[in-house]
């Protein structure tokens, strides 16, 4: 069941960042140009996704535990540290650089493509250097 | 910026905020996608299953927009190669050494009232504007 669960909200997730514009490169490239084609759609993207998940977190973690499993696994660190500040900064600058982030590159797999096939090669490997140092 | 982009960037926001609510609700879990694919990188013992049945959801997701909203996904020239294998580098570095990227810090750490989170979702979006800047208007397109 939570194999079940985990697959079809990948598969809602996924059609949530395309019908979103989140998996157009470009798109993510012109809401960061605040100073030049500064195209604000991508906020209704976070506020929508935002305004779901700040109603709904605070209700569901008042459960004991999750529907299909035997309890919540949630982040752990407390504190505001360099390691979180600077790789969040160097996120921005990966990100700001391809118009790509974690998720939109993930489901772009799917259209079989050198630029996203190069990107996702190259996250995962970041990844698993960057989780050593965490 | 029209009334149907707007209208489609929030109905997709939703459905992603949903997604994220929707597994944390059944599966206790946060929907931080450089966290769950970083879990994989390697596999821990019992513990992948869940995370490859999400990433499994995604590419599936993905072919459903391929076949049915094609316009999801770009159609002319990307940036170079090398550029995107640099940018593939620091995204995965950033994500693993911060915990988390848009939907892990962004969505559900925000929906937590995580300061972490919130001091990421505000850094990242700070360098990522700042690096469009330079690119877009310090170095104008001799860079690509």
């Amino acid at each position: 069941m939570r194999l079940i669960s985990a697959f079809v909200l990948g598969v809602v997730f996924a059609l949530g960042l395309g019908f979103a514009g989140m998996t157009q490169p470009a798109k993510i490239i012109n809401f960061l140009d605040v100073a030049g084609h500064w195209d604000p759609t991508l906020a209704f993207v976070m506020g929508g996704a935002v305004a779901v998940s700040f109603g709904l977190f605070p209700v569901i973690l008042k459960r004991r535990t999750p529907v299909l499993g035997e309890r919540f696994v949630l982040p752990e660190k407390k504190q505001v540290d360099a390691k979180l500040v600077v790789g969040a900064g160097l996120f921005g600058i990966g990100w700001g650089l391809s118009g790509y982030c974690p998720g939109p590159a993930v489901v772009s797999l799917a259209t079989g493509t050198w630029p996203v096939l190069v990107f996702v090669t190259s996250m995962a490997a970041g990844l698993s250097i960057g989780r050593r140092f965490r | 910026m029209d009334a149907i982009s707007v209208l489609t960037a929030l109905g997709g926001g939703v459905l992603i905020g949903g997604a994220a609510s929707g597994l944390l609700f059944l599966n206790g879990r946060i929907a931080g996608i450089s966290g769950i694919v970083g879990g994989l990188l390697p596999p821990q013992r019992g513990e992948g299953f869940w995370r490859l049945a999400f990433v499994l959801g995604l590419l599936v997701g993905g072919v459903l927009l391929l076949r049915t909203y094609p316009a999801a996904f770009p159609t002319f020239q990307a940036p170079s190669l090398a550029r995107l294998a640099a940018a593939g580098l620091l995204v995965g570095f950033g994500t693993g050494l911060s915990n988390g990227c848009t939907s892990g810090h962004g969505v559900c750490g925000l929906a937590r009232r995580s300061l972490r989170s919130l001091v990421a979702t505000i850094t990242f979006m700070g360098t990522g504007a700042l690096t469009v800047y330079v690119v877009n208007h310090v170095l104008r397109g001799n860079f690509r």
